[in-house]
């Protein structure tokens, strides 16, 4: 029997594999680590991490060359390209890189394989990059599981912490539950827009187009209202958003400090660009829905992050916390994409960018100066730290400041742009709490860049001031360097960024 | 024309930062003195510079000289490095250099430990000095004040003297709600004038055409009266200010009680007032009584009874702050040339007192004034250029101050009479806690306590590591003092235009 060829070329003509080449790229390098591992012989093994930053660095060249400004659907739907989706590909790209970066330093003091930890990490990646692209449930719900089963691996890395592996378990437990929440949501969502009773049913509900359409032509279904908020509780989970945040510092403490760098920074992004295109492109019609509910988590998951962190001393729980805070601070600015789409939209984005500077370059110190022993890193640590290194010291706190969200860094910036995209939308009251948040916030911060400063020489820990001492070595010097200046740059001169988030 | 090579303002703000960028990247310890002396003299000479050529140069629009723009990509929001000078901001962007310059030299000649530290956190903080007073774009301008937050932070903590760590923490976060409420204020005016765009001179523009509705105005006044209240220490959200300043090292606490403080008076003088007249009338009432009756008459009897030389200088200068809100008040023309002139003068002579205030405890070893005495005879010079301070203070004619005071009074008298009496009663109050001050330092006999620290460290007269601050310092309160004229032409031209309508408003 003649097979119907004309129908899968059809198909086939709609999936343009160099349009994900960054994807695949990544998804090559991860195996040729593994080839490389078993060809080498194991006196080159130190190496192998190098080539996957170098092979990143290349990848992140090719795609700051080629970027595409285009909105393009592919794989028949199932993917978007688009100019954010590019800035997040970059966005991935550098925080896989820095993670890879941190990894060096951090893994040399554990007794574990190293170069599955960069496989996984670039696997990751590529992951996060098709997740924010998707409009498709399942092509989302595939690229999520993807992230998450990696990141189960990568949390749980230094197994022989007791810390670390509660952390591994909690982490999945809560993972299963937030992707079981989120499946249930698109079911519903399903299963609702293909009920013929309906108006404007549908067959093709897992396309994001196909649902939109539905969703307009019946605002206000019960059942659809309960899908959404599912989706919306799975999504929440991954940006830490009040109530989903209770993993938050459990799972930040007991992880690798590079791969809590990784959870917070780009694990969040994804969520939040995810997030970004729901509210936008297929939950729109429910506006009076995701408005009041997103309103409500967000205020209230400000005041929380600021409130916990108040009184931490551990400081992977501090940043923890206090990136949940930040989280409520990005999720102002979806709030307010309904009703001042352009500047919010573009908040977003500089927003996380801004987050993803500072916060590796806390990340950066905190690895340069945790021991074997990761999970226990106290403020009382940093004591000392400006005497012993002033290098170190000078980034934290232009880190901290950034975050803190005080001018010349970006993080300024990006408050500045919620805070204006919020008044735009004329949401007072958020404003209020997130104008109270930065108040708030501003006691755990400089209680950072304190405890980092003003200290007698008596207070030292010499185990600190060792590591201190020896410095931050090369490349992760550079790479602080970098982020630090970065970080003024981009909250004095922003440039073609600016331009393009203040009216695309 | 190629205004990157040739703008004064631009230099002033960059080259301080360039400086510290160069300590940052590792300069060696013998460049970091030289090169400091030009991070904090070439904004001072720029500014004088600029002083001189004021009255001849081309006005723009709203009487800015000195326009220059450079986009940062914002273009589209109104947000864009914007710097001019008018003439309620060439006085003020004059004293930022003047004090800068003072603070600068006596950082250098000090012998704090950790001096690259010092000096990078203290040119950072001068850069956002001159660029607070040199922007003409409502972002920037608070984005440079905003600069100066963390350098402060670090130096009370780790450079202050007694409770720096609490005091550090307290003076931020007073700063930071501060700022926010202002900043939310900002945005309000922003967003509500659609003018969409944070130049002043847009916004002016905006706003002269259609005004913004009584309800919006009289909120978006209240948020920036107390925003900018905090950051000026308006009774009673003051406390941070004494304390800070006692804790702060005298460098920092010359530039920030001298002149950082300014920019909330500042920010009320140049954005609120004309923006908002309707708001501004509605809160006037308020902010006289909080002033008068708290910041004048409840801190001035608070200061008398201090012991301590440093928080008695920080308690006078929250005093003061009070005689600057009446102004503002007031509401007219006078009024407000009255608080430019007085935030000048108050400036200089608050920076001298700290800087003087750190003189006497190198040779007393203490700020407590019940253990001094007798000063004067061992420290001639550091007594006569103290009770000079002091006079300076207490607004002798002769000295700035006087022509800051004079006028926020006759124009407080066709505000309110009552308000008035307080006011003079403050000055009377001032005049007795200054006056016993010098008394208590430099004169009578020595109190035992003192007696025995000269006893083994023999207290000389003031060397001239601080000599120098100190004479720049009072030549600037001296000729501003004899020659008003010289900053009150501009301050004239710039106020007729915009609170007069404030005021033809009510």
């Amino acid at each position: 029997m003649p097979m119907d060829f004309t129908a899968l070329r059809g198909l086939a003509a709609g999936n343009p594999w160099g349009a994900i080449w960054p994807e695949l790229s990544l998804g090559c390098l991860a195996l040729f680590l593994l080839v490389l591992e078993t060809g080498l012989p194991k006196s080159m093994h130190g190496r192998i991490p190098l080539v996957s930053i170098a092979g990143q660095l290349g990848i992140l060249a090719a795609l700051l060359l080629n970027f595409d400004t285009h909105y393009r659907a592919s794989f028949n739907g199932l993917l978007m390209l688009s100019p954010p989706g590019q800035l997040m590909r970059v966005f991935f790209l550098i925080s896989s890189i820095l993670v890879s970066l941190l990894a060096l330093r951090s893994l040399a003091w554990q007794r574990v394989p190293r170069v599955e930890f960069h496989h996984v990490v670039l696997v990751v990646a590529a992951a996060m990059m098709l997740l924010v692209e998707s409009r498709n449930f399942v092509m989302l719900f595939v690229a999520l599981e993807t992230v998450t089963v990696g990141l189960y691996i990568l949390v749980s890395y230094y197994g022989s912490n007791p810390k670390t592996l509660e952390a591994g378990l909690k982490y999945l437990v809560m993972g299963a539950l937030s992707s079981a929440l989120l499946l249930f949501g698109i079911v519903l969502l399903y299963g609702v827009a293909g009920s013929p009773g309906l108006a404007g049913r549908t067959a093709e509900a897992m396309q994001y187009g196909g649902l939109a359409g539905f969703l307009e032509a019946n605002p206000g279904n019960f059942m659809a209202s309960a899908g959404i908020v599912l989706v919306l509780s799975g999504v929440a989970f991954k940006i830490g958003a009040f109530p989903f945040q209770i993993w938050i510092p459990d799972v930040y403490q007991g992880a690798p400090t590079p791969v809590t760098a990784f959870l917070a920074v780009a694990s969040k992004g994804a969520g939040f660009v995810v997030l970004l295109v729901l509210v936008t492109e297929v939950f729109a019609p429910y506006a009076w829905l995701v408005g009041p509910v997103l309103s409500i988590m967000a205020a209230a998951t400000i005041l929380f992050g600021n409130l916990a962190a108040l009184k931490q001393n551990n400081v992977k729980r501090l940043i923890g916390l206090s990136g949940v805070s930040h989280a409520g601070f990005i999720l102002l600015a979806v709030v307010s994409v309904a009703s001042a789409p352009v500047l919010a939209t573009g908040a977003v984005y500089f927003y996380l960018y801004a987050y993803m500077i500072s916060s590796f370059a806390v990340f950066g110190v905190m690895t340069i100066l945790a021991g074997p022993d990761d999970t226990e890193q106290e403020l009382g640590d940093y004591a000392g730290l400006a005497r012993e290194s002033p290098f170190l010291a000078g980034v934290l706190a232009c880190a901290l400041g950034s975050l803190a969200g005080i001018p010349p860094f970006a993080g300024f910036m990006a408050k500045l742009f919620v805070f204006v995209a919020v008044f735009r939308a004329g949401h007072y009251g958020l404003l209020a709490v997130a104008a109270a948040g930065v108040a708030l916030s501003i006691y755990y911060y400089f209680g950072w860049i304190r405890a980092a400063y003003f200290s007698d020489e008596a207070a030292i820990s010499p185990k600190t001031a060792e590591r201190a001492r020896a410095g931050a070595g090369l490349t992760l010097g550079i790479a602080l360097v970098a982020l630090t200046l970065g970080s003024i740059v981009l909250g004095i001169y922003q440039g073609a960024l600016g331009t393009w988030m203040s009216g695309h | 024309m190629s205004a990157l090579s040739l703008d004064p303002l631009l230099i002033s703000v960059t080259a301080p930062l360039a400086v510290a960028l160069a300590i940052a990247l590792g300069l060696p310890k013998r460049w970091v003195v030289k090169l400091a002396y030009a991070g904090f003299g070439v904004p001072a000479l720029m500014a004088l510079d600029l002083w001189w050529q004021f009255g001849a140069a081309a006005k723009e629009a709203h009487g800015y000289a000195f326009m220059t723009a450079y986009s940062t990509g914002l273009d589209r929001l109104g947000i864009g490095l914007k710097f001019g000078l008018n003439g309620i901001s060439l006085p003020l962007f004059v004293l930022a250099g003047v004090v800068g310059f003072a603070a600068g030299l006596y950082a250098i000649q000090s012998k704090a430990e950790r001096m690259k530290t010092y000096l990078l956190l203290l040119l950072v903080m001068q850069a956002g000095l001159m660029g607070t007073f040199a922007s003409v774009n409502v972002f920037y301008f608070y984005f440079f004040h905003e600069l100066a937050l963390i350098p402060t932070f670090i130096m009370v903590g780790v450079w202050g003297g007694r409770d720096r760590s609490y005091a550090a923490m307290m003076m931020t976060i007073y700063l930071t709600v501060g700022a926010m409420l202002s900043l939310v204020g900002l945005v309000a005016i922003y967003v509500k004038s659609g003018a969409s765009s944070f130049d002043i001179t847009v916004l002016r523009d905006a706003l002269a055409s259609s005004p913004l509705g009584e309800f919006t105005q009289t909120h978006i006044f209240g948020l920036l009266l107390f925003g900018f209240g905090i950051l000026v220490s308006l009774w009673p959200f003051h406390s941070w200010a004494p304390l800070g300043y006692g804790a702060a090292p005298s460098s920092a606490a010359m530039l920030h009680a001298g002149v950082l403080k300014k920019f909330g008076l500042y920010g009320l003088l140049q954005i609120a007032l004309p923006l908002l007249p309707f708001g501004a009338s509605q809160w006037s009432h308020s902010l006289a009584v909080m002033a008068g009756v708290g910041n004048v008459l409840v801190i001035g009897l608070v200061t008398m009874a201090q012991r301590d030389l440093k928080q008695m200088v920080g308690y006078s200068s929250v005093m003061h702050m009070g005689y600057a809100f009446l102004g503002i008040a007031a509401g007219s023309v006078l009024g407000a040339g009255g608080v430019v002139m007085l935030m000048v003068a108050h400036g200089l002579s608050v920076s001298l007192l700290f800087l003087l205030s750190t003189s006497v405890y190198h040779r007393t070893h203490t700020f407590d004034m019940d253990r001094m005495g007798g000063l004067a005879q061992r420290a001639p010079v550091l007594a006569g250029l103290f009770v000079a301070a002091t006079f300076a203070s207490i607004g002798l004619p002769g000295f700035a101050n006087f022509w800051g005071e004079l006028p926020i009074f006759v124009a407080l008298w066709n505000f309110s009479h009552w308000l008035t009496v307080v006011a003079l009663t403050g000055t009377v109050v001032s005049a007795v806690y200054g006056l016993r001050a010098a008394a208590r330092v430099f004169f009578g006999p020595q109190s035992e306590a003192f007696a025995r620290v000269t006893a083994i460290d023999p207290a000389t007269d003031i060397a001239w590591s601080e000599r120098l601050p100190a004479l720049v310092l009072v030549a600037a309160l001296l000729f501003v003092g004899i020659w008003p004229k010289s900053f009150s032409a501009g301050i004239d031209h710039a106020l007729g235009e915009a609170p007069a309508a404030a005021v033809a408003g009510r």
